[in-house]
């Protein structure tokens, strides 16, 4: 029965980082790169307009990011849980 | 030595490597050749995903469309990329905990039915074999564009390469030569990336290239909107698409990306859960050294060919003046001419030059030799040049040029002046892209064939070793099959992609994440869900792209490529209420469900 519970609070766990994770991804991409990327271009960083910027480069750069972060964070749950194989 | 000399050189010394790879990593027992023996090493897969994934299309294509639409297309960019993150968090560590062979393989078991397993196959050979036609047309079109040869040739040529090489080693062989396809196509895009961004800005990555000043001291980006604002273009950087398109075409490339079988399969390959999750950020991280260079590429080589087609003063160039490398892809029937004004003189700005669907030209053959060019001041006559109408108040004369995107990547090492084995190393690289993505799903195909239809399906009898040479013999014929189909694409190349990710959006990707997140999902659902997302989108794309209908009839101004979403969409919505109205699936697949979740086996044998 414990074992049952520790698995669904690991589970719990990793859909929380996955949630926080996805909403990161979609603001960088979907949000800052289309929806407001009009908005954003009004502003000018080293020669981009930051909306292109988003959508070009940004995005990608972040994606980058956020997978290396995911799987380092997973393995410290995995190891927290005694999941690990 | 010539160039043509150099590029055979080079690609045949690629060839001799692949082939070597091949025969060092030959395999003899299924889970060899279908995933490796799970040995793969992170970082090995990581590349070979990266070259896996990265096709003609990104390595050739993509630069130039992104060069020709400016923001437009960074749908491209985000998509064939941000799909790596649902990979890494929501398929690829679950799938790999699930420990099988392919796709199929987890739908059938997953929702306990051979009708989901066999409907899964049909969805796959579906999007393979789109897939696979526009690589082998792309295998052709290397060999056509740097070496002379009919397309017909060269696509027989790669055959016979991927044949020996994916017959041989299976996947461990495709992904030993896709490491070293990988190391190819880097070094071949971003020698001459890097060469153009240091000449044109002083900096030496194209990351920050395309950030940076010119000569003049102004911004690249600023420079190049107004060249192209000037000549009567939408804006380079803000494009002239709807949010919502844009929207749905970046989440149908996006979520198709993480629904492609020959993607999803290479993370069965490594050995364990958290191998699967590194192994999706170094294959990111591969690709984004690719794609980071793509977008500098495109706006470097719109202003190069901006500035040398236009002149220094904007009025237009001579026929005779211009560089060498126009005639030599005017040849090859990458760029037409058609002097609307009859000043002597091209000029370049928007609208068509030429008329018809594609605005392509439609050149007169008759008359392609030295003397009768000479009678058209030297330039290719063409039959279908448009009336040249323009609006004086947008733009300061008539379009008279027709540019192929692929331009931008092919003649970027003569733009910009670099040495001979740059031009040599490019199309070897070409070479390696197209070839490193057929190999890949040529074996997902071979796979579905042998182990889901044959296996697990009709014969289970079969031993290990019928099974290894019934997944040979498939790999044969669908080497041949995808070879015809190359030389006869069905319909229009880029139609036919956006219908393999629209595809692989509304029908794999649901299918997978309901069955590893949500438990209560059973085979009704998910097999009704599969249909529908595969059979909407499929009207949907057939409709638009080769039965007429035009856009004003877009549903909420979605164009076709980004149908697959709200296919998606669709088969999510009814998934869920079907699987409401019937029975929840049996206590075993949901143990498995709760399984796959945790990375260490808890010994609760399910298989």
């Amino acid at each position: 029965m414990q074992h049952q519970n520790l698995a669904q609070q690991y589970w719990r766990r990793n859909l929380q980082i996955i949630v926080i994770y996805l909403i990161i991804w979609f603001l960088v991409s979907f949000g800052a790169g289309i929806l407001f990327a009009d908005i954003l271009n009004q502003f000018q960083v080293f020669g981009f307009k930051l909306g292109y910027w988003f959508a070009n480069q940004g995005s990608v750069l972040c994606f980058c990011l956020l997978t290396v972060a995911y799987a380092w964070r997973m393995n410290r749950l995995d190891n927290e849980f005694d999941v690990h194989e | 030595m010539s160039i043509e000399f150099l590029t055979y050189i080079f690609i045949a010394c690629s060839f001799v490597i692949y082939i070597g790879i091949a025969f060092w990593s030959r395999v003899a027992t299924t889970h060899d050749f279908y995933v490796a023996g799970g040995g793969v090493t992170p970082l090995a897969n990581g590349m070979a995903t990266a070259a896996d994934w990265m096709s003609a299309a990104s390595f050739i294509s993509l630069a130039g469309v992104i060069s020709l639409a400016g923001y437009d297309a960074s749908g491209y960019v985000m998509g064939w990329t941000g799909g790596y993150v649902l990979l890494a968090l929501l398929l690829a560590p679950y799938l790999r905990k699930f420990g099988k062979f392919t796709v199929p393989d987890f739908i059938g078991d997953r929702y306990y039915s051979n009708v989901a397993r066999v409907v899964a196959v049909i969805c796959l050979l579906f999007i393979s074999f789109t897939y696979v036609s526009g690589q082998m047309r792309g295998t052709g079109i290397v060999f056509s564009r740097f070496l002379q040869v009919e397309i017909e040739t060269g696509i027989i040529i790669a055959m016979a390469v991927v044949f020996i090489y994916a017959v041989l080693g299976g996947m461990k062989g495709i992904t030993y030569t896709q490491v070293a396809q990988y190391c190819v196509m880097i070094f071949a895009f971003n020698v001459p990336a890097l060469f153009l961004t240091f000449t044109m800005t002083g900096h030496l990555l194209p990351l920050t290239g395309l950030g940076a000043t010119l000569e003049s001291g102004v911004y690249v980006l600023d420079h190049l909107d107004g060249l192209v604002e000037q000549l009567g273009f939408s804006s380079f950087t803000e494009g002239s698409k709807s949010s919502v398109d844009i929207f749905f075409i970046t989440a149908a490339l996006m979520f198709g990306t993480a629904g492609l079988p020959h993607v999803i399969v290479r993370f069965f390959t490594v050995p364990r859960v958290r191998d699967a999750r590194i192994s999706a950020a170094w294959a990111l991280a591969f690709i984004a050294v690719l794609y980071i260079s793509i977008p500098a590429v495109g706006a470097f080589g719109r202003i190069n060919l901006i500035e040398t087609v236009n002149g220094i003063d904007g009025q237009g160039t001579e026929y005779g003046a211009m560089p060498s490398w126009f005639q030599k892809w005017e040849t090859a029937g990458l760029i037409a001419w058609y002097d609307h004004n009859g000043d002597g003189r091209l000029q370049y700005a928007a609208g068509g030059a030429f008329t018809g669907k594609d605005q392509r030209p439609d050149f007169w053959d008759v008359a392609d030799d030295p003397v009768s060019r000479s009678m058209f001041n030297n330039t290719r006559p063409v039959m279908n040049p448009s009336a040249g109408d323009f609006d004086p108040q947008q733009q300061p004369f008539a379009n008279e040029l027709y540019v192929d995107p692929d331009i931008m990547v092919l003649a970027n090492p003569e733009v910009a002046d670099m040495p001979k084995w740059v031009v040599a190393l490019v199309a070897a690289g070409a070479m390696a892209a197209a070839l490193s993505t057929a190999a890949g799903l040529l074996l997902v195909i071979a796979t579905a064939v042998s182990h889901d239809l044959v296996k697990s399906t009709l014969r289970p009898q079969i031993t290990d070793s019928q099974e290894l040479s019934i997944a040979r013999i498939a790999a044969m014929i669908s080497v041949l099959v995808a070879g015809y189909l190359g030389m006869n694409p069905p319909g229009y190349v880029a139609a036919v992609v956006a219908m393999a990710f629209g595809l692989a959006c509304a029908s794999f990707f649901p299918a997978i994440i309901m069955g590893i997140f949500y438990q209560r999902m059973n085979k009704y659902g998910a097999i009704s869900g599969m249909l529908i997302g595969l059979i909407s989108t499929l009207a949907y794309i057939i409709y638009f792209k080769f039965m007429g209908g035009t856009p004003d009839q877009w549903l909420f101004g979605i164009s076709p490529e980004g149908f697959g979403a709200m296919g998606m969409l669709l088969n999510f919505l009814i998934a869920y209420i079907v699987s409401h109205l019937t029975p929840p699936p049996p206590k075993a697949i949901q143990q498995m469900v709760q399984d796959i979740r945790v990375p260490r086996n808890q010994g609760s044998a399910y298989y």
